[in-house]
């Protein structure tokens, strides 16, 4: 088949759903996406973009695939025990959809990586594991002014926020305002199917982002608690007092 | 007095057990009625130890502790997660 023949095919039903078609389509193969963490939610933030035909997408992770992670993570398999997550998730992608361009960062994206990193991409997604990582993510994205939409899990539960406040949303710290103290990494046990259920509406999200379809999750939270099936979209505005965004509308006045 | 639904999330709903119930409560701001969550029973106390690491909503609007609850029905308390 030709290239376009094969596309046709490929994006058949996005093609015939009137809130994405043809105009949303070419949007999503034109979009680059940078995914930080290729663990329980990167798993299946990265597939359903790839299967979507996201044109780009930088793949972020330091880390190896481990056997207590296939429980979840099911972007990876056993045969890549031991191999980094970047590589694996590489593989799955490339045979999921060849037409994409996938670019593989091998180590951990601390501020000078992400500072080096986000300006490059249209939408960072934050899949890390740790509440520094996201700190770091969102101060580099605010600074690019490049929308960050940031996802968490624990136990039977998540949570989910579009920060863009370039367009008059709130950044990840007007939301949680950092405190400076020691926050040990617990590990913490997850039920196997709540990074499906919290990355797929990730996914979903990145998808109606990209192609203009929707409502906007930019200005919500989403909560997740699928232990007791209790599920909250909260309001949440920029605090003009923030530290890391609060001056973002006079720096753009500045630019300009 | 006023009754409130209270929801707690994450590691707030561990520690006090139950994600959700009705509070009776004399409480003017969402301090008092953290103070007064605090002194049922250790449960509470543990859960809001540290308020700076929890956040607050009213009828599903971002909020703070000093903030009023004037006309709320609904308290919702959720700390940042962290895991992926």
């Amino acid at each position: 088949m030709l290239d376009g023949a094969v596309s046709e095919s490929r994006y058949a039903r996005h093609h015939i759903l009137p809130e994405i078609g043809k105009t949303g389509q070419d949007r999503l193969g034109a979009a680059r996406v940078l995914v930080v963490g290729a663990g329980g939610l990167g798993a299946p933030v990265l597939l359903y973009l790839a299967a979507a035909g996201v044109g780009h997408i930088g793949i972020a992770d330091d880390d190896v695939v481990s056997l207590s992670n296939l429980q979840r993570q099911v972007l990876h398999s056993t045969s890549w025990l031991d191999q980094p997550k970047t590589y694996s998730a590489l593989e799955r992608l490339h045979d999921l959809n060849p037409g994409i361009d996938i670019a593989t960062y091998p180590f951990r994206v601390g501020e000078a990586q992400a500072a080096s990193l986000v300006h490059r991409y249209d939408l960072v997604i934050d899949c890390t594991d740790n509440l520094d990582g996201r700190y770091v993510l969102n101060r580099a994205c605010v600074k690019a002014r490049v929308p960050l939409l940031s996802g968490a899990i624990s136990g039977w539960e998540g949570q989910i926020g579009l920060y863009d406040p370039v367009h008059g949303g709130p950044c990840f710290a007007c939301v949680f305002p950092e405190v400076q103290k020691q926050r040990p990494i617990q590990t913490k046990g997850v039920v196997g199917a709540l990074p499906g259920v919290v990355g797929a509406t990730m996914a979903l999200n990145a998808i109606k982002h990209i192609a203009g379809a929707g409502a906007s999750l930019r200005g919500k939270l989403m909560l997740f608690d699928t232990l007791w099936n209790e599920q909250s979209v909260l309001n949440v505005a920029r605090d003009g007092t923030c530290p890391v965004c609060g001056d973002i509308h006079f720096r753009e006045k500045r630019e300009c | 007095m006023a009754v409130y639904d209270v929801v707690y999330f994450a590691w707030v709903r561990e520690r006090i057990g139950l994600p959700r119930e009705q509070v009776e409560s004399t409480a003017t701001h969402v301090t008092d009625l953290v103070r007064e969550l605090t002194a049922r029973e250790p449960r509470y106390a543990a859960a809001f130890a540290d308020p700076s690491a929890i956040r607050v909503a009213l009828d599903q609007d971002l909020s703070h502790f000093d903030a009023t609850l004037d006309g709320v029905r609904e308290v919702a308390f959720f700390p940042p997660m962290t895991g992926g």
